[in-house]
């Protein structure tokens, strides 16, 4: 293949055909590069309606626990299963590739919150800082329970806005204390919940400290997890039931409950509102596939044109070098080698425009619907393969038969 | 040299077919100056085009250089093209993107010399032509003289053992005309074996003989007293 010779005798006949072969190379490199710009919107589309929606789609698992129906391995029925730390270290260490955010609880309904003056009753939940993601809470000012909070179970405290409202009125409560039972808690920030009023009246602090103010031990009550957003529907549904049972099965043999026995361990997965989501993604998915399809296509099409175009015109010039002694091979090859030289600088450089142009336009295109647009590279290396593949291919039928056609008819060629 | 004998060649359009050789038999010698006249539609480029391997004949035998030329593959008669034959065309036939010496080292190239003795020899061809300054221009910076030139260069460049010329003159002036034949004649007088294909009776006379085609057949076939070119220079 490398024959110096040759490769000498095509880079001459390319620089002295410059306009053939930068026109040629245009049509190729533009090509690409609206198929790269193409791509990277998509993707940026798809980013944008994932980080828009994303929360309505979390598939989230929350599992509680219950008193057990059956008599299992010599244990009575009528048993309470209590959840441990272990029991949500287990669960995170087997399934930490999948999860997205996890959260082990220690709530105290009613329990009694003061501020000043102000008394009421309310659920105080003992919680992980993850937990602000898969309750969807906002936080209006100030900031969620953080990792050290836990770490040192601190006397943190964050507010719902409703509690906000009925104990603290118009006061501003960050690093206020408030009491619970008495003991002195930081208002460290107040959220607000698409829950509403019942969620907005209560208050988060690390589960450690409610572990120890409420005597708890290593007890918890529940704990809730997101799974990572899959590829697809179908896909998300079957992870997600995977999931769940096998969350189910490690939590029922950790604490020697019957397989079947349903009301000892309950786990609950959420993942009927995701499908409106996961479809909108793949027809916006799709609707690119279609186009970017479509421009390879029109690209190939065009490529083929080109090099038809290219023999027909140096059919005369075919002629006079089989007068000359060519062998037919060697001008096919001669042509191929030319189109796949010129496609592939052409389709590289088309290619490393577009990503150079994503690149650096890119961060500036955020908006509610096109975040992050971006390129598979490999996609987009695969896609100048086949277009200089296909140009090949293109090119060797009509390469082939003016190869093949006598000198004699060539010539005559105008 | 070149042996024929009983060459048939018919072209076919659609329904129509048009017989056009119709049983040719002749000899070339080696060393000879040979012209081919005729009126034009005679069949004098069908000829020379099968002489040269560019086309096919239907029927008949022809050897060259003691070789058969029948069912050639396209492979063994780029050998011989290269090899054994040089052509010279009415119309130049030089690659327009090629600078004169470039296309002289065209044959060159597809016999396998390598670039360094290529150029040389190319260069030596076109000092020959008497066109060693014009070895960079393309031959849109040529006149039709030169041009001719240039394709003899490109003729002589692989030593062919036969030149083949339809109509070497055909496009050229009178002056110019004599210039090339002067230059043909050059090249036959170191031995080199030329067929030329003309409907001029001057430029035939230049030659040592002359065989005279109508409809498809021989009807004359006879050696001449040579006019040398010079003389009309
Ligand atoms: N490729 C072809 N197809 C059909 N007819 C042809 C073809 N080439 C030549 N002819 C016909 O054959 C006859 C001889 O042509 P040619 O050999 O070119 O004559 P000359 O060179 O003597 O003028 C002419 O009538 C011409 O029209
Ligand atoms: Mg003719």
């Amino acid at each position: 293949m490398f024959d110096l010779e040759r490769w000498q005798e095509i880079f001459e006949t390319l620089s002295k055909n410059k306009l053939r072969t930068f026109l040629t190379g245009l049509s190729v490199a533009s090509g690409i590069f609206i198929l790269v710009i193409l791509l990277g919107f998509s993707k940026g589309i798809e980013n944008g309606v994932k980080s828009q929606f994303e929360s309505d789609a979390t598939n989230r698992i929350a599992i509680w626990t219950g008193v057990t129906t059956k008599e299992y391995k010599g244990l009575n029925p009528g048993r309470y299963i209590q959840l441990k730390n272990s029991s949500f270290d287990g669960v995170v260490n087997k399934y930490d590739d999948f999860l997205e955010y996890r959260t082990k609880d220690y709530p105290i309904w009613g329990a009694n919150v003061t501020y000043k003056n102000e008394t009421g009753n309310y659920r105080v939940r003992g919680t992980l800082p993850d937990n602000q993601f898969i309750e969807n809470a906002d936080i209006g000012s100030g900031r969620f329970i953080n990792h050290s909070d836990v770490e040192r179970s601190k006397k943190v405290a964050v507010i719902g806005n409703k509690l906000k409202t009925d104990l603290f009125k118009d006061e501003d409560p960050i690093n206020k204390n408030l009491q619970v039972y008495g003991m002195n808690f930081k208002v460290i920030g107040v959220f607000f919940d698409p829950g509403g009023d019942r969620e907005e009246g209560q208050v988060y602090i690390p589960v450690s400290t409610a572990q120890k103010i409420f005597n708890a031990g290593e007890n918890i009550r529940n704990m809730a997890f997101t799974v990572k957003m899959a590829d697809n529907f179908d896909e998300a549904v079957i992870q997600s039931n995977a999931i769940s049972e096998g969350i189910e099965q490690h939590l029922k043999e950790m604490h020697v409950v019957a397989p079947d026995d349903v009301s000892a361990v309950r786990v609950y997965n959420t993942l009927e509102e995701a499908e409106q989501i996961y479809s909108l993604i793949a027809t916006i998915r799709a609707v690119f596939w279609f186009v970017g399809i479509g421009t390879i296509i029109a690209g190939i099409v065009g490529v083929g044109n080109i090099m038809l175009i290219i023999v027909k015109e140096r059919t005369k010039e075919i002629g006079i070098r089989k007068a000359l002694g060519a062998l037919p091979m060697s001008i096919v090859g001669m042509i191929l080698q030319e189109s796949v030289f010129v496609t592939m600088f052409a389709g590289l450089f088309g290619l490393i425009f577009g990503l150079g142009l994503l690149e650096l336009a890119g961060p500036y295109i955020q908006n509610d619907f096109i975040k992050y647009p971006q390129v598979d590279f490999n996609i987009a290396l695969t896609t100048v393969f086949l277009l200089v593949f296909a140009g090949a291919l293109a090119g060797f039928v009509p390469a082939y038969r003016a190869a093949m056609i006598k000198p004699i008819d060539a010539l005559r060629d105008e | 040299m070149i042996q024929i004998k009983d060459l048939h060649k018919s072209y076919h359009m659609g329904t129509n077919s048009l017989h056009v050789l119709k049983g040719i038999n002749f000899n070339v010698k080696e060393g000879e100056l040979v012209s081919i006249m005729g009126s034009s539609g005679s069949g004098k480029s069908t000829l020379l085009n099968i002489l040269g391997m560019l086309d096919e004949a239907d029927s008949g035998k022809y050897i060259l250089d003691n070789v058969p030329i029948k069912n050639l593959n396209e492979k063994i008669a780029a050998k011989y093209r290269n090899d054994f034959l040089g052509f010279i065309f009415q119309s130049f036939n030089l690659i327009n993107y090629k600078s004169a010496l470039d296309n002289v080292s065209m044959p060159l190239y597809y016999k396998g010399v390598k670039r360094k003795e290529r150029t040389e020899k190319a260069m030596h061809y076109l000092e020959k032509v008497g066109l060693a300054q014009w070895s960079h221009h393309l031959p849109s910076e040529l006149s039709g003289g030169q041009k001719q030139r240039v394709a003899i260069a490109r003729a002589l460049a692989s030593d062919p053992k036969v030149l083949l010329a339809d109509e070497p003159t055909g496009a050229l002036d009178t002056k110019t005309s004599y210039e090339v034949m002067e230059l043909i004649q050059g090249i036959n007088d170191e031995g080199k074996t030329i067929l030329v294909v003309t409907h001029e009776d001057d430029i035939a006379h230049m030659t040592k003989r002359i065989v005279n085609l109508k409809d498809g057949l021989i009807i004359d076939d006879s050696p001449v007293q040579q006019v040398r070119a010079s003389l009309h220079v």
